[in-house]
């Protein structure tokens, strides 16, 4: 599809948070979350499963009140406004397709429910098609429709509607892997060409570092840190964050070795561990080896850390039980002190 | 593992099940097979099964003396509109003990399950006195008031569970896309709901028809239903099986009729949140 054809600049929308709280029946579930969303960036909510993103998310939609806090829509308080005065656009995990009603009809219902004119909701329904590759299915219902399909027209549901922003409730967990990838592709080029915020939920760290400009991490409805992809990656600001973002997990050593760095836990990724068969840090066995083409992941034992995972580049040829020496790059070693906080 | 089906088996639940729907219909069976029978093939003991003199003489009386149209009509006029209306309540009242639940909707729901529990005759005085003071005895809006209280709580309680197997992020979709309750009711919800809606309409309608203890006393010709029909058979004279029969045919048939050609739809309501 040709997301590049879309030339309109759709309206633009900051959002900021002001110490947000949510309570559900006497349970916190956001503890007071302040943010700010520039104008046209991508940020993605990410976090474990329970920690709050997709409650924060309808939140900023209006689909939930919030307890106590603020929500500023370009600036304008919209706190206490219903989700369709809001001037946002959701795309729900589930589609939400409207099962009784067309392509055509779902793409239109929310410009029916502006009172557009008739003319100018075909241009507009016709427009967004074509942009989707959806003209040929305009006149099907969704249940004829396969999954990346629907998906598109739940985004052509939302482009429709030139929203102040898009949210996006892990809209591809529904998919299989390749078109997982494709739609991730795709959603990238749709914000390149409209230029419009976008908030994006998910709990996949994978799509979060390659979609985001901001990466928002949340733990237990709080913020554990905001930031780019690379400065997560790069400098976590505590063991959540540097044991949530990086695939494998970041390596994460208490004892002799961090206490001789002056921390009380020290993390190395496992793409920063070298490897050798005479000498190292970290003697350690080696329990499995997974070979996935580029490279090779190396889990092994090491006595009285536990596990601890490798990444070589190619083939490494090592077989499980072999005796092998892990190396860490001493400068891409992340301390934390005895709260889990970094230490600079 | 599949349940094991030997044939002996699927031979005796197919005589089983047919053996129990024969004895869940004998009784309208009966009454049909009576209602052409004379009078005295109609009492004779032992009863005569079907080799008697079939007649239709029952119906002919039963026309010549009542005009069924009258109480036809009467009984399509009460069971629609009472439950049509019925249905304007119902759904805005479904829609939000199921979408926008309290912590009181449970106990909402259980009290208008328990109205359900009390036998009519408890409060037959004071709502007889209420409605004769409203000048509204004998009245197609009196009695269809009635009606239509007497299965408002079934028709939420069917409705409610319909609506809550509806994924509510289609309705959350409507209303980002702007749609007002009103409009989210009527082009989201609704369509999505219609079997379920159809079938609660179904149910309704046919218990209202069958309705008799409200509708006996509360009409008596102007807004008499069938019921009304059959019982005014019952005269002091005595008890005229035969026509009595007639009589009970010509008002269940059209409700059976109905019941008959939707019992599709009526059994995929009745078990759309069991099989989904």
């Amino acid at each position: 599809m040709s997301l590049a054809a879309i030339t309109k600049v759709t309206k633009m929308g900051s959002i900021e948070l002001k110490s947000v709280r949510k309570d559900f029946a006497g349970f916190s579930v956001i503890n007071g979350v302040d943010l700010h969303v520039e104008d046209g960036e991508f940020t993605v909510f990410v976090g474990p499963s329970g920690c709050g993103k997709s409650t924060l998310l309808r939140l900023i939609a209006g689909l939930e009140d919030i307890s106590s806090g603020q929500i500023l829509i370009d600036g304008i308080d919209a706190t206490n406004i219903g989700p369709a005065q809001r001037g946002l656009a959701m795309v729900f995990q589930s589609y939400a397709l409207y099962p009784h009603m067309s392509v055509r009809g779902n793409i239109a219902f929310a410009l029916k429910m502006a009172k557009q004119p008739a003319d100018v909701i075909e241009q507009k329904v016709k427009k967004a098609a074509a942009t989707l590759n959806l003209t040929d299915y305009l006149d099907r219902k969704p249940r004829q429709l396969s999954g990346g399909q629907r998906q598109r027209v739940a985004i052509g549901r939302a482009i429709v509607r030139e929203p102040k922003a898009f949210l996006f409730d892990e809209p591809l967990s529904n998919l299989d892997a390749s078109l997982r990838v494709q739609m991730r592709l795709e959603i990238g080029d749709l914000h390149n060409a409209l230029k419009t915020t976008m908030i994006y939920v998910t709990h996949d760290q994978v799509e979060a570092m390659t979609m985001a400009d901001k990466i928002v991490v949340l733990d237990k409805g709080t913020v554990a840190q905001v930031g780019s992809p690379l400065e997560l990656y790069n400098k976590p600001n505590g063991l959540f964050v540097a044991r949530f973002i990086g695939s494998p997990t970041m390596n994460l050593v208490t004892g002799p070795s961090a206490a001789k760095r002056g921390a009380a836990t020290i993390g190395i990724r496992p793409e920063h561990l070298g490897l050798s068969v005479t000498e190292g840090e970290w003697p350690a066995r080696v329990r499995i080896a997974e070979h996935l083409g580029s490279d090779t992941f190396v889990y092994a034992e090491v006595e009285g850390q536990g596990q601890m995972t490798v990444r070589v580049e190619g083939h490494a040829s090592r077989k499980p039980g072999d005796l092998i020496y892990l190396i860490p790059q001493e400068d891409r070693i992340h301390k934390f002190d005895i709260d889990g906080k970094r230490i600079a | 593992m599949a349940l094991k089906q030997t044939v002996g088996r699927r031979i005796g639940m197919t005589a089983a099940a047919w053996l129990v729907g024969f004895l869940i219909f004998f009784p309208i069976l009966w009454t049909i097979l009576t209602s052409f029978k004379t009078e005295g093939d109609a009492a004779a003991i032992p009863p005569h099964f079907l080799f008697f003199n079939w007649t239709t003489e029952n119906y002919h009386e039963v026309f010549s003396r009542l005009d069924y149209w009258h109480f036809a009509i009467n009984s399509i006029v009460l069971s629609v509109g009472a439950n049509l209306v019925g249905l304007l309540i119902g759904v805005p009242a479904a829609w939000s003990m199921a979408f926008a639940p309290t912590k009181r909707t449970k106990d909402l729901l259980m009290w208008m399950l328990s109205t359900k529990m009390m036998p009519g005759v408890g409060v037959l005085i004071p709502i007889y006195l209420i409605v004769q003071a409203l000048g509204l005895l004998d009245n197609r809006v009196g009695v269809g008031f009635i009606l239509f209280m007497l299965n408002l709580p079934i028709l939420v309680w069917m409705l409610y569970t319909y609506f809550k197997e509806i994924p509510v992020d289609i309705l959350e979709a409507s209303r980002m896309d702007g749609a007002s309750l009103m409009n989210e009711i009527i082009y989201v919800l609704t369509p999505m709901a219609v079997p379920g809606i159809a079938s609660t309409m179904l149910l309704c309608i046919i218990l209202s028809w069958n309705e008799a203890f409200w509708t006996l006393n509360l009409t008596t010709t102007d807004a008499a239903p069938l019921t009304q029909f059959i019982a005014s058979l019952s005269t002091s004279q005595g008890l005229f099986w035969a026509k009595l029969s007639a009589a009970s045919t010509l008002a269940i048939a059209p409700i059976l009729i109905l019941g008959w050609f939707s019992q599709k739809q009526l059994v995929r309501g009745l078990t759309f949140g069991a099989v989904k």
